[in-house]
């Protein structure tokens, strides 16, 4: 079996199956350490990325107009214990452009390996991009993973981003995105994520509502357990007339397991409003009481309302 | 004759040195549809989380015995196996559980488009929906009341079950209670609506923790209504109907 073979058979651990790369109407690139293993390319899509000794560089840009009907597979790993992968990325949607990329990162045997992503994303007036993120670490707890983006939305245009880690080991996790929000913008940021074991979580997440009515949500569901420990950011500023943002952090403790969050919200304009929730605690009494009083164990009702919430 | 579903003996409920209920008796008969009216505080809602076992109420005496054993000593999901449920005054809301998912928990249950139908929701555009905070307090309790139906219980405590319902629904709410009794569960109906309690086979009225009436739900609607109590003189019994 290849090291490609071996990595895109992980697929279904992310949620996506091999076969769909080996459909023509589908673009996809994998990216296995920093060479570049499979790559294609679709019509209205410029998939320029290039293989460097430090890192896999380069630019996807969707053109003007173009709604992408199927989504773009990125797919990046190590097929090995250890080693390193640095991407860095710059994806550009342009004018009223529309586009989905599932980003599948999957490091399955990783014991002493680090992926780090740096990647600037742009989306033009009235674009529209989601991207989910998919991540497996395999079972040691060995991956440090640093993904770092900085993202502008447009005039009217929508982005939103789905980061999940749910199974396996996380190791060590520090995601740092930067949003800036344009007039009528949309930014939609969530992180799911499962850590375990001796697992170390670090999640900044800060959009910057800019423009006039623009709106953010920043959305991070953690669940933790034995002695795994996360601290998770999110930051909202709104500058103008309309801007409205929302916080939205729920983590539950369980095992020695720790975890903090700190929202941070700041508004400088008096039109513009933005909240904050945030929970840490164990599973919610009322939602367990009820899924016992159906005749659910205890720990089956745990089970259900911990995958209900990282789903 | 036979011993009733469930009887309750002298049942005690103290919070900080206040008694919340005070020596309660209640018996229910299999398949009866008892009702239990009480004003604000009467102690309804903690006599339904004392029988459910909820964390926090255990009782300071008293015996409470379902089906023949004694239910005390048993954690909520095994009183739940004997075949007693609480359906909430304000139900839980779950994030990323559908409505297919939570009406076929852990038992057999029924078919879920028939379960929504009962309870007047249309189950094309609730069946794939979230039990979340999307939902309404109407809604909700629509489908608090189809999980009850889906577990077949030989007991459900409905708490409020009409609570968020417009009036021109409430006709639903009644079929779902009349429902439960026709595929046997024996249902402990708190209300404060007589609408809903006229169904009822038997009814009670608590006031300050006590039974102070049991009998037909007409006679114990009047006093509830005319503020009647023979324990506090209708002083407790004052529920503000505006």
């Amino acid at each position: 079996m290849t090291e490609r073979d071996t990595l895109i058979r992980l697929l279904p651990m992310v949620g996506a199956e091999p076969e769909v790369l080996d459909d023509e109407r589908v673009a996809h690139l994998v990216g296995l350490g920093h060479r570049i293993v499979s790559r294609r390319s679709v019509p209205g899509l410029d998939l320029d990325l290039k293989e460097t000794p430090d890192a896999i560089v380069g630019t996807m840009i969707v053109r003007a107009g173009v709604q992408l009907a199927q989504p773009v597979h990125l797919c990046f790993g190590l097929a090995h214990p250890t080693g390193l992968q640095n991407i860095h990325l710059d994806l550009v949607v342009e004018e009223q452009a529309s586009a989905s990329v599932l980003s599948h990162c999957l490091f399955p045997v990783a014991r002493a390996a680090q992926h780090r992503m740096r990647a600037t994303v742009h989306l033009g007036p009235g674009a529209s991009l989601t991207y989910s993120e998919g991540h497996y670490h395999g079972p040691h707890g060995g991956m440090q993973v640093v993904p770092q983006a900085s993202i502008t939305v447009g005039k009217g245009a929508r982005y939103r981003s789905d980061f999940s880690l749910l199974s396996g080991s996380v190791g060590e996790l520090a995601i740092d995105y930067a949003v800036e929000v344009e007039e009528d913008g949309i930014a939609e940021l969530t992180a799911k994520l499962f850590g375990h074991g001796t697992d170390r979580i670090a999640v900044k997440e800060a959009v910057v509502l800019r423009g006039v009515r623009s709106r953010g949500l920043i959305k991070t569901r953690v669940v933790l357990a034995d002695e795994a420990r996360a601290e998770i950011t999110g930051i909202t500023e709104a500058h103008e007339r309309g801007a409205r943002g929302h916080v939205d952090c729920l983590e539950i403790v369980q095992g020695q397991a720790w975890a903090s969050a700190i929202p941070i919200v700041r508004v400088c304009h008096p039109d513009a409003k933005v909240t904050h929730e945030a929970a840490i605690g164990s599973v919610d009494k009322k939602e367990l009481e009820t899924l016992m009083a159906r005749g659910l164990a205890p720990e089956q009702a745990i089970e259900l309302i911990v995958r209900g919430l990282l789903r | 004759m036979a011993s009733p579903l469930l009887r309750i003996h002298n049942l005690t409920f103290a919070v900080e040195g206040r008694t919340i209920l005070d020596r309660l008796n209640l018996a229910i008969e299999p398949c009866e549809i008892h009702a239990l009216l009480g004003a604000n505080g009467s102690g309804k809602t903690t006599l339904a989380y004392l029988l459910m076992g909820c964390e926090g109420y255990r009782p300071t005496g008293g015996t409470v015995i379902f089906a023949g054993i004694d239910l005390l000593t048993l954690p909520i999901h095994e009183r739940a196996k004997l075949g007693l449920t609480l359906a909430w005054q304000e139900p839980a809301r779950f994030e990323g559980i559908t409505v297919r998912e939570y009406l076929t928990l852990g038992h057999a249950g029924g078919d879920p488009e028939w379960l929504l139908k009962l309870v007047g929701l249309d189950p094309d555009r609730y069946v794939d929906r979230l039990v979340d905070k999307t939902l309404s307090g109407g809604e909700r309790h629509r489908i608090e009341l189809a999980s009850v139906l889906a577990m077949k219980p030989k007991l459900a405590i409905l708490d409020e079950p009409a609570a968020g319902i417009d009036m021109l629904s409430i006709h639903q709410i009644i079929e779902v209670i009349r429902a439960l009794k026709a595929q046997g569960s024996a249902v402990l109906l708190i209300t404060h609506q007589e609408e809903v309690a006229t169904i009822a086979d038997a009814a009670s009225q608590l006031c300050n923790g006590h039974i102070v009436c049991t009998g037909s739900p007409s006679l114990v609607i009047e006093r509830f209504r005319g503020r009647t109590c023979v324990r506090c003189d209708g002083e407790a019994c004052g529920y503000d109907r505006t």
